[in-house]
């Protein structure tokens, strides 16, 4: 069954600590070259019938990002993104 | 001699203040170690505290086991160091691959700090042996993110082997599997509990007084242990 | 915010070279002054014609765009207090002198001292509006602000506590508000390490799209660690500490703070600010650090109003002059404009003024707690001849600001605004709630208690206060759903403090005047039955549009009933905060004056709590209610939930009654004659003998005294709010001993029963029996079930 793939990212503007704390913790890995990191949630969903693209941002845009916050973006599933 | 238990502090430790009154208040003397400082300042035995190292941002301990105190620490807790992880310090050794399995997010979602009923399964390791088999004790629990999570295998291995420390009993708090609130290594030395027995060692401030006995139970482990 | 045109730059007009140029030049003093003619946006950013007339008479030109936007915070309702200065005075005047106020009104937060060695500092702050457009970060926010003024203050903040006014219970949007503020203000301070020991939450249709989020920190510190904010001592060298400057919150105080809401709101979202407790705890553990090595001459925190607000009150505290390269400020997005960088609201940020010779040890430190620490400018002295210096900004060699920075703390424009009685409160007032129909069966009384313990506003809290972390840092001695949170501030000597927040819209909806005196009431008794001595006030003044005649007045008349309350009492008003706007539309939130007392406990150990105690056998404790018990149903909480009524008015304030019944349960505390005791509030006797059964399952048996046992007057016993009384239990063997000091304290006492830790039943003599099973079912349901299931997926970004 095609899946929509959502990702969710804060807007480039908002703060993201999580990020944060994950770049100034890489130095400890001897990994110095990374400038930035940010970090977002992917949301899978599966339709019951063929993948509506419009219906599942209409669920992004209500429920899954918090557009106080938030983008989000709504793909298609790659045919090699299988499901885990 | 008075023993010396090391209290760990990460940016983001919280409650390595009342370990460390808890260590006081059962006769020994508290070493205050730093996250950046490897060395453990001949400390008998280690307390990782609870709190939100590092913010917990990515997941809960994953920073913090990189921490060079921490490489000392898991060295040490090979060759029989007592180690005490509470809360953020059993997510710590779970991440650090020191004890098995992982603490994920409350099954229902929600921070959650209550009184809690424990039952101690075992009192073969450094940091239950005061306790009686069987006994229930209350002891504040309050955590997200303390769920805890291991495959069947692992799990059938850590009750065939007496390897579960606690149970929560009368309610379990955050969907754990098989109720564990506790487990320890196979040694006995290195223990995880997600509840917070340094909260309950004063009749002033805590529900009880039965989180003490973790305390006093390492200062008798450590009269018995050879030197 | 507005979008502004960008200043454009003219060649020839001989603006000093740039050391670096930036992207945009933007608009300087020197472009200013020669560009009087050029319009500028100050209406859109809440400035009057004759305020901007000033601002322009202040600086002898017109404003540079970032000065422009530095006087439109400053002179915002929010930092100036423009409406309520002219009222706000009659805490100062009418204050009871107070040896133990170290730091009082317009200080950070007020310091009160309660041991030779010893010091605490508390405040109540606002975070209404925010809340409401991201409850989550809105109300997080709101925790770590009001935590940095006490850190400010020279204090290691040792416990939260938070009052919360929500719409309906039922109504959709509070489905959506309450959850994420209580996951916010969880997050933040669980984060944090804070305890939280207590608070509010009330639900009223009122504060639809209104909610009110007041946040009040607790800190202790060494008398001899106080801080101060004034940047003193020229040549000093001015930090900015913490986290980097983003564009949270840009515009947010002066424009999302003053305006009321309507439709345009979801528009103004995205300045909504972002939290990162963990920045703040690391924040906290390196100020504390710099205070004890002494490295510090003053220190500020970047609250509402960002960087201008600090940089402002620092030099115009001391009287100097600041200059300040503004390119040195980290930045979290590189675009940023000045106006953008000194209007920022970023969070977790302070500003420190440090000796050169300790800036190196300053740095260390911050490094040593990995926050990010920047010198950003110096102090300077007046000109000769001048009274005050002048704080010049530069950003890459383009002086951006240069402003006498008293002009923007101190000669703020002030209002005495019109004020009006409402034209329906002599209606309101004549519909009394007392003519309502009153259950006057057992059955139909039996039935009001179970309806009115499941209500929203007298529900049990656990659903939520169990999302916080109560018991970090060791010291809590009481917390929710005790009368007030008490704290150990002292182990060697047993020094504890109680804290208390309350409020009460409708009351004060009835009657500013007396509303606030019976707010004020509530939490002095909520402190002193725990066994503490009231101190000190912090309040939390929540009302609608100060441009409204009848809001002013209603502001007018709480402002004087406080301040005289505070007076009667004997207890001052050591700081607070003032939030207007709150209404949609032409609707006001009901007139919500939110007070917090803070009381001391000499001897922690002596605090008595609020629950029946578990007894030994058939041995019980005698109960006794304390006080008088009148005909009072006008704005109580069983009009309202039984009979949607508001009307009439409130309850009768008697504070020299409530003084002696504070002092009497002070003195029988220390000899150990009472073993609990609960306040008498919001449902009267029967929600808090509901409440002292249900908090450790010991039942009682209760006898209605003469004049309460016919008709309706059991109803009346049981749910009147007459004011200033107490439920007590007393050990057998000390009621003698007891009730002699209460007729010498003054204090009417009633025996009215006694516990039975074995019978598990609440039993009213010839009225009802319910079982402890039935009262906790009633009681325990209804919070789980309106929010547990609606609860929507966190929307954090850090869960």
């Amino acid at each position: 069954m095609p899946r929509v793939v959502v990702d969710v990212m804060l807007k480039p503007e908002i703060l993201d600590p999580q990020g944060q704390a994950v770049a100034n913790a890489l130095p400890r890995l001897g990994v110095t070259d990374v400038s930035s990191v940010r970090i977002g949630r992917r949301i899978e969903i599966e339709f019951s019938g063929q993948p509506d693209l419009d219906r599942a941002r209409e669920i992004a845009d209500k429920l899954l990002a918090n557009p106080v916050i938030e983008d989000y973006s709504v793909r298609l599933a790659d045919a090699e993104e299988s499901p885990a | 001699m008075t023993a010396r238990i090391g209290v760990v502090t990460f940016p983001g430790s919280l409650d390595d203040r009342d370990a460390a009154r808890a260590v006081r208040i059962a006769g020994a003397e508290a070493v205050s170690l730093w996250h950046d400082d490897p060395s453990l300042h001949g400390v008998d035995a280690v307390v990782l505290p609870g709190g939100f190292s590092y913010g917990d941002y990515l997941r809960c301990g994953a920073i913090a086991r990189f921490a060079p105190v921490m490489e000392t620490i898991a060295a040490g807790a090979r060759d029989g160091l007592p180690v005490l992880g509470i809360c953020n310090g059993f997510q710590i050794l779970c991440e650090a691959h020191l004890l098995p399995g992982a603490l994920t997010r409350n099954a229902h979602l929600h921070f959650r700090n209550r009184d809690q009923w424990l039952r101690i399964e075992s009192v073969g390791t450094a940091w239950t042996n005061t306790y009686q088999p069987g006994q229930e004790i209350l002891i504040p629990v309050k955590n997200g993110e303390g769920r805890y999570v291991a495959d069947q295998r692992t799990l059938d291995e850590l009750e065939a082997t007496g390897r579960i420390v606690a149970r929560y009993v009368h309610g379990n708090p955050n969907g754990s599997q098989r109720d564990i609130a506790g487990i320890t290594n196979e040694a006995g030395n290195v223990v995880g509990l997600m509840p917070h027995p340094e909260h309950a060692v004063e009749a002033l401030t805590g529900p009880s007084l039965d989180g003490l006995g973790f305390f006093t139970s390492i200062l008798k482990h450590l009269v018995g242990a050879p030197v | 915010m507005t979008e502004w045109s960008r200043a454009t730059v003219r060649p020839g007009l001989g603006l000093a070279a740039p050391s670096e140029t930036p992207v945009n030049v933007p608009d300087t003093v020197a472009h200013a002054a020669v560009t009087p003619g050029e319009l500028q946006p100050y209406a859109e950013l809440g400035l009057r014609d004759d305020e901007y007339e000033r601002i322009r008479q202040v600086l002898g030109r017109r404003p540079t765009q970032s000065e422009l936007a530095m006087y439109s915070i400053m002179w915002s309702e929010h930092c100036s207090y423009k409406s309520s200065k002219v009222h706000l005075r009659q805490f100062a005047e009418k204050a009871p002198r107070s040896s133990r106020l170290l730091a009082g009104i317009g200080e950070n937060a007020g310091v009160v001292q309660v041991s030779d060695r010893l010091a605490v500092t508390f405040k109540v702050e606002s975070h209404n509006h925010p809340s409401f457009v991201e409850p989550h970060q809105g109300a997080a926010t709101g925790v770590g602000g009001i935590v940095r003024d006490i850190l400010a203050m020279g204090a290691r903040p040792v416990a939260v506590m938070d009052s919360l006014r929500f719409g309906a219970a039922d109504h959709p949007d509070t489905a959506r508000v309450l959850p994420g503020v209580v996951a916010g203000i969880g997050t933040y301070g669980n984060c944090l390490g804070l305890p939280n020991i207590g608070g509010e939450v009330v639900f009223d249709p009122c504060y639809q799209g209104n909610p009110l989020v007041n946040a009040l920190c607790l800190g202790v510190l060494p008398v001899d660690r106080l801080q101060n904010k004034a940047a003193a001592g020229p040549g000093n060298v001015v930090v900015l500490l913490g986290a980097k400057t983003g564009r949270d919150g840009i515009g947010g105080v002066s424009v999302l703070a003053s305006a009321t809401f309507d439709d345009t709101s979801a528009q103004r979202r995205p300045s909504v600010q972002v939290g990162d407790p963990f920045m703040e705890k690391l924040l906290v553990e390196a100020c504390l650090e710099m205070y004890d090595a002494q490295l510090v001459v003053g220190i500020q925190d970047l609250g509402g109003a960002g960087l201008t607000c600090a940089l402002t009150e620092t030099a115009a505290a001391a009287g100097t002059g600041m200059r300040v390269w503004l390119e040195r400020v980290p930045l979290r997005e590189p675009s940023m404009e000045p106006h953008e960088i000194l209007a920022s609201e970023s969070q977790e940020r302070m500003l420190l003024i440090v000796a050169p010779d300790k800036l190196d040890a300053v740095m260390k430190t911050a490094e040593k707690w990995g926050v990010p620490a920047s010198a950003i400018g110096e102090v300077t002295g007046p000109e000769a001849g001048a009274a005050a210096g002048r704080l010049v900004i530069t950003w890459y060699g383009h002086t951006v600001v240069d402003v006498p920075p008293g002009s923007l703390v101190d000669d703020g424009p002030v209002y005495a605004r019109p004020m009006r009685e409402p034209a329906d409160l002599i209606l309101l007032q004549a519909d009394r709630a007392e003519t309502l129909a009153r259950p006057a069966t057992p059955e139909a009384l039996r039935e009001t208690v179970l309806r009115m313990i499941a209500s929203p506003n007298l529900c049990d809290r656990t659903w939520i206060t169990e999302q916080y972390d109560r018991y970090v840092l060791g010291n809590t001695v009481l917390a929710q759903p005790e009368d007030a949170g008490v704290v150990r501030i002292d182990e060697e000597t047993g020094l504890g403090v109680a804290i208390s927040v309350d409020g009460n819209g409708r009351y004060t909806r009835l009657d500013p005047y007396h509303g606030a005196k019976l707010a004020l009431a509530e939490a002095y008794r909520n402190v002193a039955v725990t066994g503490a001595r009231p101190v000190a006030v912090t309040d939390c003044l929540n009302f609608g549009s100060p441009e409204d005649p009848a809001v002013m007045w209603q502001f007018a008349e709480a402002v004087r009933g406080l301040a005289d309350g505070c007076a009667e009492l004997g207890i001052p008003v050591t700081g607070g905060n003032v939030s207007f706007y709150n209404q949609t539309g032409a609707a006001a939130i009901h007139p919500t004056p939110v007070v917090g007392v803070l009381g001391v406990l000499d001897d922690v150990t002596q605090r008595v709590p609020m629950g029946f105690a578990r007894t030994t056998g058939a041995d019980h404790d005698l109960i006794f209610l304390l006080g008088e018990t009148r005909v009072e149903l006008s704005g109580s909480e069983w009009a309202w939930v039984v009979h949607g009524h508001l009307g009439g008015v409130p309850p009768r304030v008697d504070l020299a009654a409530e003084r002696a019944l504070a002092e009497l349960i002070a003195d029988a505390a220390r000899v150990g004659h009472l073993r609990s005791a609960h306040d008498l509030s919001d449902g009267g006797l029967a929600q808090a003998l509901v409440e002292s059964i249900l908090r450790y399952g010991v039942g009682a048996r209760i006898a209605l005294p003469e004049g309460f046992t016919t008709g309706s007057m059991p109803f009346v016993f049981l749910f009147s709010e007459s004011a200033a009384r107490a439920l007590v239990t007393v050990p057998r063997g000390h009621e003698k001993a007891f009730t002699a000091l209460c007729v010498e304290r003054g204090v009417p006492w009633t025996l009215i029963g006694v516990t039975d830790a074995a019978g598990g039943v609440l039993e009213v003599r010839g009225q009802f029996t319910i079982g402890l099973d039935e009262l906790r079912a009633a009681y325990r349901g209804t919070l789980p079930a309106l929010f547990d299931t609606t609860t929507p997926p966190s929307v954090a970004p850090a869960p």
